[in-house]
C-alpha cells in the first residue's frame, strides 16, 4: 500500500468469476499515522472503505474489459470489527452481488491473520472514462496487477 | 399481491425522504418527489431486487437526452409502473 497515492492493492490473489481476492500490505510508516493516532498507529476506518472499494472497482474493471471506470457512490452497512495498524498483511474479499444499468453493488471484507477486520456493501457509478489519461492510467496499472 | 405502483412507492418511500402519500400515480420521481441520483440508484437497486430484472436506467437516459422519448415515459410514476410491467413481462415473469 502506498496510502499518500491512494494506491491500495499491492497485488490480485485471485480472480474468480464474480469475486476477487487481493493482497496488500499496511505500510510501517506513513504520516497518516502521525495523525491517526499519536503514539497508537491504526489505518483510518476511511482509508479501509477505500481498500475494499479498490478491490470492487479492480473486479468491475475486469468484468467491464476496462472500457467503464467505477466510482464509489455509496457505503452501506460499514462495520468495523478490529483494530488493524502498520506493517500487517491483509487479504481483501470482493464480489459483484448485483449487475445494474450504469451501476454495481457489491460485498467486501478485509481480514487480518484470520479475522475479519470490516466489511460493507458498496454501490459503484459505472460511466464513461472521463479522461483519456485515465483509462489509460487504469489499464496501465491493471497491467501490472496482471488484470488487463 | 399489491400493484406495481404501490410496490414501487413503498420501495421509493423506504429509499428516500419522501412520505409514502405524497407519492402518487402522476408524480415525476424527480420533478416531484425531489429523489436524487444517489437515492434514484438504491431505488432502482430495490426495484430490481424486487421484481428480479434489471431496469435499464441508461438506456431511458440516453433516449431522454436524445429526444428520442419525453421524460415521462419513464420517470412518471404510473408509466414507471408500466415500464416495469413490460420487463417483468419480457423475462416471462
Amino acid at each position: 500500500m502506498r496510502l499518500e497515492y491512494f494506491q491500495m492493492i499491492d497485488r490480485v490473489a485471485s480472480l474468480d468469476g464474480e469475486a476477487i481476492v487481493v493482497e496488500s500490505t499496511i505500510p510501517d510508516a506513513s504520516p497518516v499515522f502521525e495523525g491517526h493516532f499519536p503514539g497508537y498507529p491504526l489505518m483510518p476506518g476511511v482509508l479501509l472503505v477505500e481498500t475494499m472499494a479498490q478491490a470492487s472497482g479492480w473486479l468491475l474493471l475486469k468484468l467491464m474489459s476496462f472500457e467503464r471506470m467505477p466510482f464509489l457512490m455509496g457505503v452501506k452497512e460499514a462495520k468495523f470489527r478490529s483494530f488493524v495498524g502498520p506493517s500487517t498483511p491483509v487479504t481483501v474479499h470482493a464480489m459483484r452481488i448485483h449487475d445494474g444499468s450504469g451501476y454495481a453493488v457489491t460485498q467486501a471484507r478485509i481480514e487480518a491473520n484470520g479475522k475479519r477486520i470490516c466489511d460493507a456493501e458498496l454501490t459503484l457509478r459505472i460511466m464513461d472514462f472521463p479522461a483519456p489519461e485515465l483509462a489509460a492510467a487504469m489499464r496501465g496499472r491493471g497491467q501490472e496487477l496482471g488484470l488487463a | 399481491m399489491a400493484s406495481s405502483f404501490d410496490r414501487i412507492a413503498d420501495i421509493i418511500a423506504e429509499n428516500s425522504e419522501v412520505p409514502r402519500d405524497k407519492i402518487l400515480p402522476d408524480s415525476h420521481v424527480i420533478n416531484d418527489l425531489g429523489i436524487d441520483s444517489l437515492d434514484f440508484l438504491d431505488i432502482v437497486f430495490a426495484i430490481d431486487k424486487a421484481f428480479g430484472i434489471k431496469v435499464p436506467v441508461e438506456a431511458w437516459t440516453q433516449e431522454v437526452n436524445a429526444g428520442n422519448a419525453p421524460a415521462e415515459q419513464y420517470f412518471v410514476m404510473k408509466n414507471l409502473a408500466a415500464r416495469i410491467d413490460e420487463l417483468v413481462a419480457a423475462k416471462g415473469g
